[in-house]
């Protein structure tokens, strides 16, 4: 038995050591907004926070999240850099398919909470590991741009 | 989510026979196989929509319903993975039915051409297909209100209007809600097709413009969609494959024994390889099942299995390369021969030759091939993302011995489909292992590795192209042979040569004005699944044909754009019959011609729009091309820099886009980013490469893909603006072709130097 926290809320989770947390997120915790897209910490689909720092759940074991805070993308929007950055992405349009919107969501709300103006080279930076294959880049700049501008608000 | 979709099962019952529903019906229409038997007298030919199997339905009681709360219900019958079809076609039906959309609830249709026609998401057809379909059945709805409302006010049908989710009598401003009015008008006689009253296109509220927003885009952003990998049913098992390495094997023997004391895991089921062609059968293997995915990779890679590799063990990119090669140097068939280019070629003083290379290149859509099915009371119920579902249903009633209507398939979001999501065989997989557990709900998942090692990938391709020369280096010959392994080699076993709907993208249908024009398809073999990927053809075709020229324009020291246009000619509209194109994307020639004239336009505005001929500082330079594709016209202008170091990047794109008139402008510019940058990826990096059989890149570090520090980093997408007396053409496809050889084309203003084999990877650098 793990117990974890996962969005404010304690959970007993009947899982290995060594399960990655993604599996322990999607098939046990049934949170499926956090996605699977390649095991390795290649493509960023994963992304979660443990205690504000975005990792990727595929390769964290959840013995590695145990007493962290493990925020995921249905409830990133409590936090107010995570609900400006959900509007920046409705208000442009940015997602196409969607599936790796919730980790560049994570991945951005990240950077914004630690830097809230970023440069272009801060977001390369910030997102390099987020893979979209849409192609929703330029809109995912602009976004990030805009969220930070309402941010400072 | 479980509850939401645990459905009952019952109502299979109720829907209809399909009849002749073989699995691969619609295929075989597609591909034009041989020997299937003709009528003696033919039906006159369709085109469009009416052509795909299933055809077009449009029952307004099947796609709209509304409640007694004003709520407007509106099918989506064709799969969303991230065009925007969800949005954009039923944004059609609300616009004629004067819904608010606010008030409109999409639902997703499940497999049943029957019911609701073609549902075959593929080929760039769903707006071009379905536009006047969904108007007409938004306009019956229309009419029905109203005429519920004349009726309940005992009044002239010709006084009242609907506007805005309410019918008005005009005389006297009583007004009726769509809500209050549902029950009477669900009871008023359907108006013939005939009497229909369309609106005119300057009262439209939603169509051409870009005031929808995306229907799932608040789930999207809080991670609540459901996905093909998301399904969740009480007492399901997860399930991975360990599937034949190579192309066409099988299992000589496993042992199972470690793989069984993995904690979790449930049970090892041998999946038989299936014969061939491949279709869209599972590629067989060793399946694992456990209470949680992570339990069936464990348990996968504790599996010991001695595999026969087949026939394609020694399937070896740059061997094969060789092949291409060789093939392409030879005289073959002529699939294309207007005056004499052999003969001109022959005599000819000056001729320039070049050939073009582009691998393999896999869709990795982010979200991997992932199906969830089980089986009750021997009807059996699917959850997947698919493109094409009722292709799914033939497929899973074929394997499972059922009838076809005892089959229901669920359409869940995409997470991306560029084509891979169109063969089903990984539902087929999950079905398979249901009814070996005994109808248990069981969830396939495939890992990034299984999704590159499997895809039905993108052919590989030798562009060979001469062409002899005038002594102004104009083309007075132009011979291509276009050397790949053919898609339908996954439909027909040993199928070589380019298909028809193959040659038509870009190999014989191109639009120049050189009078001896020669195409020959020669014949080689396929040692993988080869699957259509977002464009297909015209990627290899575009990259040949696009670049040539602008070697050709080079040659004659000439400006690109100039050259490019002369060989364009004069506007005019060429009956693509004339220039042995038998299938013109199933449109009628009549109606789709292939028009230079707006070819033309696209080339002048994306070159007028990207300031070509400015003046640039070193290492950048400009690179033009365009592609008429999916009966869309496309011409894309690139920016590149080029460092000291060979590092590419790319400032700035510039696409100008004609598509005919536009439902959804801001999907139609999201869509012309995106393939864009998948353009951009494959002409970088993109490379699926085969040694002793097996692809070799396993993942995103071997097999790259796009990024956003590698983007372009500017996209600026120029729309010709049309009235609807112009047909639609695609969207989802049509801009990816031209971006390699305007990169290419570039990179070679920029340097001087010609890339001729894709991806450049580091062809720049040393």
């Amino acid at each position: 038995m793990v117990t974890l926290d996962i969005n404010g809320k304690s959970q007993q989770l009947d899982v290995p050591n060594d399960m990655p947390l993604l599996w322990a997120i999607r098939d046990i915790a049934q949170l499926t907004g956090t996605k699977f897209g390649c095991g390795m910490a290649l493509c960023g689909a994963c992304t979660v926070h443990l205690d504000s720092e975005p990792v990727r759940a595929c390769v964290t074991p959840v013995s590695a999240a145990v007493g962290k805070k493990i925020t995921t993308v249905e409830a990133v929007g409590e936090d107010k850099v995570g609900k400006a950055v959900q509007a920046a992405w409705l208000e442009l349009g940015v997602a196409q398919c969607g599936y790796c919107q919730a980790g560049q969501i994570m991945s951005a709300t990240a950077l914004l909470r630690s830097t809230p103006n970023p440069t272009d080279e801060d977001i390369d930076e910030a997102m390099s590991g987020n893979i979209c294959r849409c192609g929703t880049y330029p809109r995912i700049r602009e976004a990030i741009k805009l969220a930070a501008k309402e941010g400072a608000k | 989510m479980s509850q939401e979709l645990v459905l009952d099962l019952p109502d299979l019952s109720r829907r209809r026979l399909l009849k002749g529903m073989g699995l691969a019906t619609g295929l075989a229409l597609t591909i034009g196989v041989n020997g299937l038997v003709r009528a003696a007298v033919e039906e006159p030919k369709k085109y469009g929509g009416d052509a795909m199997p299933g055809g077009l339905k449009e029952d307004v009681l099947v796609f709209v319903s509304i409640g007694t709360d004003g709520i407007v219900n509106i099918v989506a019958h064709r799969s969303e993975m991230g065009q925007g079809v969800r949005t954009s076609l039923p944004l059609v039906v609300a616009d004629e039915l004067e819904a608010d959309w606010a008030r409109v609830n999409v639902v997703q249709a499940e497999g049943n051409e029957a019911r609701y026609g073609n549902q075959n998401t593929d080929g760039s057809r769903s707006m071009r297909h379905h536009f006047e379909p969904m108007r007409r059945i938004g306009a019956t709805a229309r009419m029905m209100l109203e005429a519920a409302a004349a009726a309940t006010w005992g009044v002239p049908v010709g006084e009242v209007q609907a506007r805005q989710h309410q019918v008005i009598h005009k005389p006297s401003g009583k007004t009726l809600g769509y809500g209050e009015l549902a029950t009477a008008a669900a009871k008023i006689p359907v108006p013939a097709k005939a009497q229909l009253k369309l609106k005119p296109a300057s009262e439209f509220r939603y169509i051409g413009k870009q005031n929808t927003r995306n229907v799932d885009g608040q789930k999207i952003v809080t991670g609540t969609t459901h996905y093909g990998i998301d399904t969740r049913l009480e007492g399901m098992l997860y399930a991975v494959v360990a599937r034949p390495p190579v192309f066409g094997g099988k299992v000589k023997s496993f042992d199972a024994s470690a793989a069984l004391k993995v904690p979790g895991v449930a049970k090892v089921i041998e999946l038989q390889s299936s014969s061939l062609p491949p279709l869209f059968h599972p590629l067989g293997g060793i399946a694992v099942l456990a209470s949680n995915t992570w339990a069936a990779i464990k348990g996968r890679e504790a599996l010991k299995i001695d595999w026969d590799h087949g026939a394609n063990a020694a399937y070896d990119s740059p061997a094969f390369r060789k092949t291409l090669e060789d093939a392409a140097r030879k005289p073959a068939k002529a699939v294309r021969n207007n005056g004499d280019a052999a003969g001109v070629l022959a005599k000819s003083k000056q001729i320039f030759a070049a050939e073009y290379y582009q691998p393999h290149i896999a869709h990795s859509t982010m979200e991997p091939p992932a199906a969830t099915v089980r089986i009750v009371n021997d009807k059996c119920e699917a959850w997947a993302c698919v493109q094409d579902p009722q292709a799914t249903v033939n497929a899973l009633a074929g394997h499972l011995g059922f009838k076809p209507e005892n089959v229901r398939v669920n359409v869940t979001l995409l997470g991306g489909g560029f084509g891979r999501k169109s063969k089903p065989d990984f539902v087929v997989e999950a079905a398979l292992l249901s009814q070996a557990m005994d109808g248990k709900p069981v969830k396939v998942t495939w890992t990034r590795e299984d999704d590159l090692h499997h895809d039905y990938f993108h052919t590989v391709s030798l562009e060979r192209i001469e062409a002899a020369l005038d002594a102004k280096g104009v083309p007075t010959a132009w011979l291509h042979r276009t050397t790949a392994p053919t898609i339908a080699s996954t439909f027909v076993e040993n199928a070589k040569g380019g298909a028809p709907f193959e040659l038509g993208m870009g190999a014989v249908n191109l639009p120049f004005n050189i009078p001896n024009m020669r195409v020959e398809s020669p014949e080689v073999p396929a040692h993988t699944r080869i699957g259509w990927f977002r464009s297909v053809s015209n990627i290899p075709h575009a990259f040949a044909t696009q670049s040539f020229v602008a070697e050709l324009a080079h040659k004659a020291k000439r400006d690109h754009r100039d050259y490019l246009l002369d060989l364009l000619g004069p506007a005019r509209k060429v009956d693509p019959d004339s220039i042995s194109d038998s299938w013109n994307y199933g449109e009628s020639p009549g109606r789709y011609p292939l028009d230079t004239g707006r070819m033309r336009h696209v080339v002048e505005l994306a070159t007028q729009k990207a300031g070509w001929g400015r003046k640039l500082p070193k290492g950048h330079g400009l690179g033009l091309a365009f592609c008429y594709s999916f009966v869309t016209y496309v011409a894309a202008v690139v920016e590149v820099v080029v460092g000291d170091d060979g590092e590419i990047s790319i400032p700035r794109v510039d696409i100008a886009v004609d598509c005919g008139p536009q439902v959804n402008p801001d999907r139609i510019r999201s869509q012309a980013e995106g393939a864009c940058i998948m353009g951009a990826s494959l002409t970088l990096t993109g490379e699926i490469s085969f040694k002793n059989g097996v692809a070799q890149q396993s993942n995103f570090h071997e097999y790259q893909v796009m990024r956003i520090e590698e983007a372009p980093r500017e996209i600026r997408v120029h729309l010709v603006e049309h009235k609807l007396d112009v047909p639609l053409g695609g969207i989802g496809e049509p801009v990816t072709p031209t971006i390699a050889p305007a990169i290419c084309n570039a990179i070679f203003a920029a340097t001087g130097k010609r890339i001729r084999t894709l991806p450049i990877r580091d062809q720049l650098k040393a």
